[in-house]
């Protein structure tokens, strides 16, 4: 019984490895710290597990749906991961300082994701929420366009840290198909890059206690100054939701005679 | 004024002479087509879609519905039909919506394909006294067995004893090659999902789940149910995934190819909002593709991700619709791991679909299945996948078809709710259906009763399952593994050779 295990992942392929955490899992019902290093491309790491007070680190780059369907622990990755991170994530904490791939936070149902770097296209997609369970993802620089497809809940943040609030960010077909939830752009959104049954709703101040939390807790995270967090709880920010949360109804009509 | 009136459809015609005005009908139909007042009973043709309910609840028989003749002038090309669908979108602008399967009159193959039987030389076998062999396994198989020997000490005597060393991937073991097919909970209700899942229970085969979650109340059969994973992912967590005895993909529906779905929000309800764990009364829209999913390596990715987040304990299935292109597809499902692929034909049944797809969209299961199998076996990959064909499977003729045609097991949906009640109305998407099935509304689910529901269904899959017995036997064969893919025990008929090309059969005579 150990509370923390280290492994050196080079050189293992992807089945044997979550074999083996899997088994590390199972054998020490107290573990507390899975440390990967040299972690290369290896995929589906943290796919699945279910269980709370748990931290996977992982040092190098993941493959594939990292920690998908996972439900519970936190996963801390010190490097860019590849895409759909998150894929359909249950509970849990991922950290990437790093960048991510297409897809990121893929079907989120709870949790939450952080990014420090940028994503690929089509993050966020289809998030959806329920009761007490609110994905939240939030990404520190760019997002690839896309963002927010199909969103059906949950909360995007994307920061823009490498650009000032009062310009124009660079997305395009912004939560195309939104029937749930809210994305936040710091910067300014033009309609014309929204995608259908997107809106450009006022930022108000409730949002702001909404994002407040979020964005602290990120800087906390990332181990940014005061100076910075306050740059960003004091940015403008561009909220964009639902026209409706039934964009088809108008869509179809009975083939009744 | 542009005439924009729709000529109703069906007459509902009540004999006066008859009625008691007990107002049964009025209460039975929910669609709102019949209204009792005082001293009457009065129809409204326009919202009748003849499925039936009030007829059949009438006590005295004093209702008839009959298509109604005074559709306006008869036209060999403009069909009333045809008219009708027009005016109704000059009126609305919508996507026409529609539920069931296909409705078009394409040839059903499946009638032109008749069957052998053994006389003189080769005596056909009588299942009564003889075992007749329908268990199916559904999964990977190896390509050939390895064994290891071991030497082992017996009575002081050294005996070499062989084990196996091939690892078997895991299989649905079915005691009849019939299933039941994803219908969602959600679009159909729960008292329908407890009934097929008491009956596939009791016939030792499985059901699937849909893409809806599975209700709580449906843990206790979890050995005999496939949970879906569907690019809405609705319901989708580790918990539920490990519920099933297997997990499928699906990519696509014979129904309506190359699209997703929308269940709308009238038909998610608090229950079936907690079972797709999304919020109530919102539409729940499952996209086109899954946005994992961009190509052949995406999806193997996907299949592995499920069998990783289940420990590879699960078979995973991958459903795609039947297109045309379908037997190069099945082939790079068959490189994935996967250990099934699900071929839903063009006239698979729905809840909802878009008209337009339901009817023109996808190719015939029958042509599908022999597609696939004859590539998979050209590639040297038939023995890495089953093959479980779906979509129109009418009756045990057409099972006995599709496996000597070359499927391992078939889906069955609408023959199953037919067993329930259904009448085929077709008109699922309106969530009031007055049998109990597609349906979220209390007051109607009640309405199908559970336990004679299940002894329904399971008469049906027991009753084709002894007419596919009473098949082998008459063809000579004591075992459904020697049928598979045996396209020479059928013949085609009233097919040109093109047609009988593509099935891979003979001609009748010949």
């Amino acid at each position: 019984m150990s509370k923390e295990v280290t492994i050196d992942t080079s050189g293992i392929y992807y089945k044997e490895l979550n074999e083996q955490i899997n088994k590390i899992i199972k054998d020490n019902l107290d573990l507390e710290l899975i440390t990967l290093n040299n972690v290369l491309g290896q995929r589906f790491i943290g796919n699945g597990i279910s269980k709370n007070n748990l931290t996977i680190v992982i040092n190098g780059i993941p493959g594939g749906d990292l920690a998908m369907f996972m439900k519970g622990p936190r996963v801390e990755v010190y490097g860019n991961a590849d895409h759909a991170p998150g894929n359909t994530l249950d509970e849990g904490k991922i950290i990437i300082h790093g960048s991510s791939g297409d897809a990121t936070g893929h079907s989120m149902r709870g949790g939450s994701l952080y990014v420090q770097g940028s994503v690929g296209y089509r993050s966020g997609i289809h998030m959806k929420e329920y009761k007490g369970k609110t994905p939240v993802l939030i990404i520190g620089e760019t997002a690839g366009d896309f963002l927010g497809e199909y969103m059906a809940g949950g909360i995007i943040i994307n920061l823009n840290m490498q650009s000032e609030d009062t310009e124009f960010v660079k997305n395009s077909m912004l939560g195309t198909g939104i029937h749930g939830g809210v994305i936040y752009i710091r910067g300014k959104v033009n309609k014309s890059q929204l995608g259908v049954a997107a809106d450009i709703k006022e930022f108000t101040k409730e949002d702001l206690e909404k994002i407040t939390y979020y964005i602290e807790d990120y800087c906390n995270e990332f181990n940014y100054s005061d100076e910075i967090k306050n740059k960003l709880l004091n940015s403008n920010y561009t909220k964009i939701a639902p026209i409706s949360s039934r964009p088809f109804k108008k869509l179809y009509t009975p083939d009744i005679r | 004024m542009i005439p924009s009136t729709v000529p109703p459809k069906y007459k509902i015609t009540i004999d006066h002479d008859k009625c008691i005005l007990c107002g049964r009908c009025a209460k039975e139909c929910a669609w709102d087509a019949i209204r009792k007042s005082k001293d009457k009973i009065i129809t409204y043709d326009n919202r009748c879609g003849s499925c039936f309910r009030c007829a059949s609840m009438c006590p005295r028989d004093a209702i008839t519905i009959i298509e109604n003749p005074s559709q306006g002038r008869k036209h060999p090309v403009w069909t009333p039909e045809a008219r009708q669908d027009v005016l109704n979108q000059a009126n609305s602008g919508c996507i026409l919506l529609s539920g069931m399967g296909n409705a078009k009159d394409y040839p059903i193959y499946y009638d032109n394909i008749v069957l052998d039987a053994c006389q003189v030389t080769n005596p056909s076998i009588d299942p009564l006294r003889e075992p007749m062999e329908l268990r199916t396994y559904i999964g990977s198989k190896p390509e050939k067995l390895e064994f290891e020997y071991v030497e082992e000490e017996i009575d002081g005597k050294k005996v070499k004893k062989s084990k196996l060393k091939t690892k078997i991937a895991p299989n649905l073991k079915l005691d009849t090659p019939i299933m039941i097919g994803h219908m969602s909970y959600g679009a159909i209700s729960l008292n329908s999902h407890k009934a097929m899942a008491k009956a596939v229970k009791r016939c030792g085969t499985f059901m699937g789940t849909g893409e809806g979650g599975l209700h709580r109340d449906l843990y206790e059969y979890s050995d005999n149910i496939i949970t879906q994973v569907a690019s809405g992912r609705f319901g989708v967590n580790s918990e539920y995934l490990s519920k099933g005895a297997a997990i499928e993909i699906k990519i696509g529906q014979g129904a309506k190819p190359g699209i997703g779905g929308h269940l709308p929000g009238e038909k998610v309800s608090a229950e079936v909002s907690m079972t797709r764990m999304i919020p109530e009364g919102s539409d729940a829209i499952s996209p086109a593709p899954h946005h994992d999913i961009y190509s052949i390596e995406d999806l193997a990715q996907l299949v592995r991700s499920l069998k990783e987040a289940t420990r590879w304990k699960l078979p995973v299935f991958v459903k795609i619709s039947a297109v045309h292109n379908v037997a190069a597809i099945a082939n790079g499902i068959a490189t994935s791991d996967a250990d099934a692929v699900v071929i839903d034909g063009f006239k698979g049944g729905t809840g909802a679909a878009p008209k337009v797809f339901r009817d023109n969209v996808g190719i015939p299961i029958e042509v599908a299945i022999s597609a696939v199998d004859d590539r998979l076996r050209e590639q040297g990959n038939r023995n890495k996948v089953s093959i479980i064909a779906s979509g129109g499977i009418r009756n045990s003729a057409d099972v006995f078809k599709s496996i000597a045609l070359g499927a391992d097991a078939v889906y069955i949906g609408t023959a199953a709710m037919i067993a329930m009640g259904c009448t085929v109305c077709g008109r699922c998407y309106g969530g009031k259906c007055c049998w109990g099935i597609a349906t979220q509304r209390a007051d109607l689910v009640e309405r199908l009763e559970i336990e004679e529901a299940a002894d329904r269904v399971s008469n049906l899959i027991g009753a084709w399952t002894h007419e596919i017995k009473e098949l082998l036997g008459a063809a000579g064969i004591n075992s459904i593994e020697s049928l598979r893919g045996n396209r020479d025990r059928l013949r085609g008929i009233g097919l040109n050779e093109v047609e009988l090309k593509a099935l891979g059969l003979k001609q009748a005579g010949l």
